[in-house]
């Protein structure tokens, strides 16, 4: 095709992004590094959407419009997110998720 | 006559009174009942004016129907639907008839005198105002009664007649023998009811309505009723009428049934007075009649009429002998009244209803007159008691409390009295009171005259004569049965005018037997008033109904004459028998009623009896033996005296043995059978149960506990995924999608 780049290179490099947002999410001690860990998994995705886009359906734009909206949730996502964070800091002292088992009934 | 003039309309407002003319007397019972009774004053006015709004209104209607001549076909009647259920309605109303006319003036009149004669009579007794409340609902359910123009209505009131009854003869309930009494009227009466209502039942069933009217006054109702076979190869008509029959057999007394008349003498005088001789014995007289069109069709001298005219004379026979050997002045009445009600239903018997009807008038009217008077005589010979010792018993009783309650006490009269009782009761204690007690006397003569049948100036001559001279037609038109019937009613009347001259002298004349006797003193004023207006009655009441061909006594009344007869005839459909004058029951009756007059005052008043002399009778009738079936031999006066043994003969053949079967009973079919099955049925169940108790235990409970162990050890389960840890559910809800991936990739195709 363009420059022999083929698509699945594209799918592995989102597929390693997502899995390492994936562990960051799961793993990570820190809730700030958790919402990173979920930012990275989104980029994972646009990065799919738009190698589908460019490879399969290059004459519509349905993947850019996906992508778009993706950013924006995103966005919005990470800023709730935040701000969610800082308040449980502000009352518990700490963004450990592992210590947030409030939840639990 | 005064009632003759003949009018042709009548007023409207008439059947307005009829609803209301027994009204006051229930409303004065129920006003005495809830609490006008603490006070004796207001108890007598409210009654007093019950009883007179009631005559006022009963007078009313019955001035006004008596001289309309189409009151037979066009009575005035007022109906409103009852029970209405589906589309057929129960129709119930008052009535007023050529029949129950003659009962609307007699009745409220003998009412108003009874009550106004109780006030005094009964004014020292404790329990006066329960009295008076009882004779309130008695007067209003004999009102009801009269007016109703349908069976149904009249067996209510009927019923409620024999309760008041029932509890008036109990009135001293204290006394064991007047609740004995109270009881043995009501179980007997009961028997009679019984049969009134099957009557009733069949009645109904074959008709379809209650309505006297619409029964007794339709031809095509009549006859279907004549021709409807029914059992004993008799009409439906004759069984139906004799159902009934065994309704009056019971209430008025008659043989077999008449034992419990006797005994209802223990209640107060002026309830034997109004109850057991002027209205609620009536009655049963009264309700054959209403139904006699029923005996009419099933033809002259059928089977039916025979066995009324029977149970009548029978009666009337055995009521006379026993009324001559009783020594107490009450029970003698009594018998008279069971003897002379028995001359009605032998009237009936022999086709008589105008004879009987006339009769029950009069009799109501000098047989009132009779009890009162006796009550009379036994307040006066009670006070002269109480006179006597008071002079030397002072302090030992409360002066006058209790002693009304004494009066009627045979026996149980002075209870802190060591000494023999005194029985003001009996006629031996009494005797010489002709001086004493003037009015009572001379008004009870007139009543025993009237009796007796003294010829051409008492009622009850000219009504007794009626009766002989239909039985009489009976016999020359071919019905031996009423020539049975005219002897036996002749020789009975023959005793009737004996007892009564007995009954008159050993009261009143010679010389006083007791002390009580020799200081009775005659009473107040509201117990001789209604005592004069009954002897009115008892002259007068018969020339409503002299026989218009009668030697001089029809011409001088002339279109007068028979006036009742006239009225009663338009209230049948089938005609009955014109009577001839004839001279045979004309004689006899002279003759008995003078014959027995002659031989009492031959027996008693020529030389009348002294203290400690024996009873004529007695020496008399002893001579002669009767074999009776529980006492063995026993002379006849004895006999008579113990009432010819028929409580004693009822005792043993019915009474001991439905007690023994009744027993038996109970210790075998209840004891043995029942509460064996019971008990089973009781162990089983009880095993039953606990077999079911054991399976509710280990299988429905353990079901449901099993379950519920295993709800929780889910739950218990699931808790431990529920961390609350946001990074352990999302690894969770990966390896769920991980997984559902993996289904969907490699499973699913």
């Amino acid at each position: 095709m363009l420059n022999g780049i083929p698509l699945a290179w594209y799918l592995i490099v989102a597929g390693a992004l997502f899995c390492i947002g994936l562990y960051g999410t799961l793993a990570r001690k820190n809730a700030i590094a958790v919402l990173m860990g979920v930012e990275l998994m989104l980029n994972a995705v646009n990065i799919n959407l738009i190698a589908f886009w460019r490879y399969i359906t290059p004459d519509g734009n349905q993947g850019l419009a996906f992508t778009a909206f993706i950013f924006c949730v995103a966005a919005a996502e990470a800023a709730v997110g935040l701000a969610l964070i800082i308040s449980v800091y502000r009352s518990t002292q700490s963004v450990d998720p592992e210590k947030l088992d409030q939840m639990k009934l | 006559m005064m009632f003759a003039e003949a009018v042709t309309t009548l007023p409207p407002y008439l059947t307005t009174l009829l609803w209301l003319a027994p009204a006051p007397l229930f409303i004065a019972f129920a006003l005495i009942a809830l609490g006008f009774g603490k006070n004796r004053a207001l108890t007598t006015a409210t009654a007093m004016i019950a009883v007179l709004a009631t005559t006022v209104m009963s007078f009313i209607v019955f001035f006004n129907v008596a001289g309309y001549h189409e009151l037979g076909s066009e009575p005035v009647r007022s109906t409103f639907n009852w029970l209405a259920t589906g589309d057929t309605a129960f129709k119930i109303g008052v009535v007023a008839d050529p029949l129950n006319a003659g009962l609307m003036f007699m009745v409220p009149l003998a009412c108003t005198l009874i009550f106004l004669y109780s006030t005094n009579y009964m004014a020292s007794d404790p329990r006066y105002t329960r009295f008076m409340g009882y004779l309130s609902l008695f007067a209003g359910s004999m009102m009801g009664l009269v007016m109703s123009d349908n069976l149904l209505t009249l067996f209510v009131f009927w019923e409620l007649m024999g309760y008041c009854s029932y509890s008036l003869i109990g009135f001293f309930y204290n006394k064991p023998s007047a609740y004995k009494a109270a009881v043995k009227a009501f179980m007997t009466t009961r028997v009679g009811d019984m049969l009134l209502l099957l009557g009733m039942v069949y009645l109904y069933a074959e008709t379809g309505t209650l309505n006297f009217f619409d029964i007794t006054h339709n031809p095509e109702m009549l006859e279907h009723l004549a021709s409807t076979a029914s059992i004993l190869g008799l009409s439906a008509a004759a069984i139906i009428g004799l159902l009934i029959f065994g309704g009056t057999v019971g209430k008025s007394a008659q043989f077999p049934l008449h034992v419990w008349l006797p005994d209802a003498m223990e209640g107060p005088t002026p309830v034997s007075a109004m109850i057991h001789a002027a209205t609620m014995v009536s009655a049963g007289i009264f309700l054959t009649l209403r139904f006699f069109p029923l005996f009419q069709v099933t033809g002259e001298g059928s089977s039916a009429f025979q066995v009324v005219a029977l149970i009548g004379a029978i009666t009337a026979f055995i009521g006379a002998t026993i009324a001559v050997a009783q020594y107490d002045i009450k029970r003698v009445l009594a018998y008279s009244t069971i003897s002379q009600l028995g001359f009605m239903v032998a009237a009936i018997g022999v086709g008589g209803y105008i004879p009987a009807a006339f009769h029950l008038l009069t009799h109501a009217f000098f047989k009132a007159l009779l009890f009162l008077g006796s009550g009379s005589v036994i307040h006066g010979v009670e006070h002269g008691h109480h006179h006597l010792h008071a002079a030397h018993d002072d302090g030992r009783r409360k002066t006058d409390d209790g002693h009304a309650s004494a009066h009627d006490a045979p026996g149980g009269h002075d209870d802190h009295h060591a000494e023999p009782e005194f029985d003001a009761q009996d006629m031996r204690n009494m005797g010489g009171l002709r001086t004493r007690m003037p009015i009572t006397f001379w008004t009870f003569v007139i009543g025993g005259f009237a009796l007796a049948g003294f010829p051409f100036i008492t009622a009850g001559f000219w009504s007794k004569d009626e009766i002989f001279a239909e039985a009489y037609r009976g016999f020359t038109h071919g019905v031996p049965m009423a020539g049975v019937v005219f002897i036996v009613l002749v020789v009975s009347a023959l005793l009737t005018a004996f007892y009564t001259m007995r009954q008159i002298s050993m009261t009143f004349l010679g010389q006083p037997r007791t002390e009580a006797a020799a200081h009775a003193t005659e009473n107040k004023w509201p117990m001789t008033v209604p005592l004069i207006v009954l002897a009115f009655f008892a002259i007068f009441a018969g020339f409503i109904n002299i026989p218009a061909d009668f030697p001089l006594f029809g011409s001088i009344l002339g279109g007068n004459a028979h006036w009742f007869g006239h009225l009663l005839e338009g209230g049948l459909v089938e005609e009955v028998t014109k009577l001839e004058f004839n001279i045979v029951p004309v004689a006899a009756s002279l003759l008995v009623a003078l014959g027995g007059l002659f031989l009492g005052w031959l027996a008693y008043g020529r030389k009348p009896l002294k203290a400690g002399e024996a009873d004529p009778s007695q020496v008399f009738l002893s001579r002669f033996k009767l074999p009776t079936a529980t006492e063995g031999v026993l002379d006849l006066f004895s006999a008579l005296n113990r009432r010819l043994l028929f409580d004693e003969f009822y005792r043993k053949y019915f009474i001991n043995p439905l007690q023994a079967i009744a027993d038996n009973y109970t210790r075998i079919v209840d004891k043995g059978v029942i509460d064996a099955i019971l008990e089973g049925g009781y162990r089983i169940g009880g095993q039953f149960a606990g077999a079911l108790k054991t399976f509710d235990r280990e299988v429905i409970t353990g079901i449901s506990d099993r379950i519920g162990d295993l709800v929780r050890n889910i739950g218990d389960g699931g808790r431990e995924l529920q961390s609350g840890q946001v990074q352990n559910y999302l690894l969770s809800g990966i390896i769920a999608a991980a997984a559902i991936l993996v289904f969907f990739l490699f499973i699913f195709q």
